[in-house]
């Protein structure tokens, strides 16, 4: 007790104790402001597989299909393109898809489920863009030593035509491959696994 | 005016409110320096430029559809449809390009005065925020549209977040509120750049203002005012900041207007640096365009985020890029404050700086090609340079007697005579006769002259830089 009767350590102690509650309140008042901001059940919800028909998919042809908001590539590579991806190893960041996201039937030598039908994800795992398909061999902007696959034009990322990339790009995971099966020969569903 | 009635109503307003105390405190008895220069403009021509933003904002926000099914055609509807709605969006995408440039102008004169050293660390801090507040509503404002660029410009900068480590994919997810960018992130952005970032930014000008106006102006000279007092206990060196400055100020917004006009009314686009081309095509989420570049604003920042071939440290290095601003004024501690006094250590760094921000915003409009990447890391290791070898790089610098008092910017007058004796100097009076008979007589250029002006121009030149 001090001269003025006031015991200063008993309101310091009111005060911090409804400085704490007001700190949690508030935490709990945060929740709703800030999880309103997550994807809604609506955005949650969307996102069916899709079925696209292949029998008019020419070799050497890249069709895109909206699968969940996202572009979905389905190509068609030829032999010579296949032929490519052997001797390219030894320039790739992660040429055994180790560190990279595909469905386990998919992580092998063509990054596929048939090695002709490629399907990937097309957007660079980089920050998103959707890179360009460059199937020609040796052009000016890309150098004499590219041997066709897929360029990002936003950072410069290059991937070859199993979606690998190149080391020493900004990418830093060979391009997603998304679950998908075939139901005939010619009919693929995107999204689906089973 | 003078009846009794005018005055008891102005009473009864000061009785309750102080408007003389602060029109004195912030205008007419505010002194400020009295030798600001050309760079002491773009304080209040940013103020202009972000009244332009809000009042033709708010007009937009009148006719414009924040949908993505509904945004890109209602933005034509404006351009097309509504009464001077071309004007007045026209007078929205110029003015934010406007603001950039009025700010980096701006936050250069502080570089060569030394507006961010003591006291005024707040002052520069608060204006930083103020940058990083515009950068925010410019990203956000570019998604409107909802074009091509608009889509995959925020495709690309929301994934910047989700480099971060563990929290990242989540973060980038909570961002656009859907696995793309999409109707969800239009929606919000909208409310954001409307609403929630203006308020912040209004509140950011407000305490700029008044932590400039608790320590005064820097000027040109970087001398205090207030440490040389006259009897009055006014600066002797300052004058009140209205009438002097607001007239002042008043000519820079005529020339401002003028410039501001001429891209206004005859290249609005600026040839796809103000507006890009493909932004006049609606969002495509399965394709991006076969050249993205963000405007020219961010393209400095774009080129160093593009120059580290790793994901993460990309990104750490373009948000480094901006945060060494904020540490400028504990970087350099170098007591003089202004260009004028310093030792030429830190004009020749100064320069290098000038050049790899105008390098960088340059290669980041380009297509990333291998030679564009090694100059652009050449160029960010430049930029970065000025800034972290700042407490190293000024210890050997030699400095000019600072003046007690502020020098004066002489006049045109004063300089008539001398730029008269220059002209005289490199140039020598011919007397030909033509053909007809006529005698001209003709300046033709003085080949020593020119020779010698150019060895004393670089004799001055040498001098500044030592």
């Amino acid at each position: 007790m001090n001269n003025s009767g006031v015991d200063k350590t008993r309101r310091q102690f009111l005060t911090n104790a409804l400085t704490v509650v007001g700190a949690v309140g508030t935490g709990f008042v945060a929740v709703p402001f800030l999880s309103q901001m997550q994807p809604s059940v609506k955005a949650k919800a969307t996102g069916a597989p899709v079925q696209v028909n292949l029998s008019k998919l020419e070799p050497g042809q890249l069709i895109r299909v909206e699968w969940r908001g996202k572009p979905v590539w389905i190509l068609n590579r030829t032999e010579a393109a296949l032929s490519t991806l052997a001797p390219l190893e030894s320039e790739l960041s992660d040429p055994n898809s180790a560190e990279s996201l595909q469905p386990v039937a998919a992580q092998n030598s063509t990054r596929s489920l048939k090695p002709e039908i490629f399907v990937a994800i097309g957007l660079c795992t980089h920050l998103g863009c959707s890179p360009t398909y460059r199937p020609e061999i040796a052009p000016t902007d890309l150098g004499k030593d590219w041997q066709g696959g897929f360029f990002c034009p936003c950072h410069g990322s290059k991937f070859d035509i199993a979606g690998r990339v190149y080391s020493g790009m900004p990418a830093p995971t060979n391009l997603e491959i998304p679950p998908y099966r075939y139901i005939d020969d010619n009919n693929i569903v995107i999204g689906d696994n089973a | 005016m003078n009846s009794p009635r005018f005055n008891n109503f102005v009473n009864w307003i000061l009785a309750r409110f102080p408007l003389t105390k602060v029109w004195n405190e912030h205008l007419a008895e505010y002194y400020a320096p009295k030798n600001f220069n050309f760079w002491y403009f773009f304080g209040s021509l940013a103020l202009l430029v972000l009244v332009n933003q809000f009042a033709t904002g708010i007009m937009l926000t009148i006719n414009y559809k924040p949908d993505s099914a509904l945004a890109f055609d209602s933005v034509e509807y404006i351009m097309r449809d509504v009464d001077w709605g071309w004007l007045i969006r026209y007078m929205h995408s110029t003015g934010a390009s406007a603001f950039f440039i009025v700010v980096y102008l701006h936050m250069f004169r502080g570089l060569l005065y030394g507006s961010f050293k003591k006291p005024r660390e707040l002052v520069w801090i608060f204006g930083m925020l103020i940058y990083v507040c515009l950068m925010a509503e410019a990203f956000m404002g570019y998604l409107l549209p909802w074009g091509q660029m608009s889509y995959w410009g925020a495709q690309v900068i929301i994934s910047l977040f989700s480099a971060i480590p563990i929290v990242g994919e989540d973060l980038s997810l909570w961002i656009r509120g859907d696995y793309v960018v999409a109707d969800a992130t239009l929606n919000r952005f909208f409310a954001f750049h409307v609403a929630a970032i203006p308020l912040v930014l209004v509140l950011l000008v407000f305490l700029h203002i008044v932590a400039l106006h608790q320590v005064g102006s820097n000027n040109p000279d970087g001398i205090e005012i207030k440490e040389n007092k006259g009897p009055d206990g006014i600066p002797v060196d300052g004058i009140p900041f209205h009438p002097y400055y607001t007239v002042k100020d008043i000519v820079g917004i005529c020339v401002f207007v003028f410039f501001f006009s001429v891209v206004l009314f005859y290249m609005p686009e600026l040839e796809g640096y103000f507006l890009e081309h493909a932004n006049f095509i609606p969002a495509d989420p399965l394709q991006t365009p076969e050249h993205i570049a963000p405007l020219w604003y961010f393209t400095p920042f774009y080129a160093i985020l593009r120059a580290v071939p790793d994901k993460f440290a990309g990104v750490l290095a373009m948000g480094g890029a901006i945060f060494v601003l904020f540490l400028l004024p504990w970087l350099d501690t170098v007591k003089v404050k202004s260009i004028r006094y310093r030792g030429g250590i830190y004009k020749k760094a100064l320069f290098l700086f000038v050049i790899s921000f105008f390098g960088l915003g340059y290669l980041g409009m380009q297509a990333p090609t291998p030679s564009a990447t090694i100059a652009a890391r050449f160029l960010t290791v430049v930029y970065f340079s000025f800034f972290l070898l700042m407490p190293i790089y000024t210890r050997w610098e030699k400095f000019k007697t600072v003046p007690k008092r502020l020098t004066s910017n002489s006049s045109i007058g004063d300089q008539l005579p001398l730029i008269k004796q220059a002209v005289s100097d490199i140039t020598q009076d011919t007397v030909v006769t033509t053909k007809s008979g006529k005698t001209l007589h003709l300046k033709t250029p003085n080949p020593s002259g020119l020779r010698s002006a150019s060895v004393d121009l670089a004799k001055k030149m040498k001098d500044s830089l030592d």
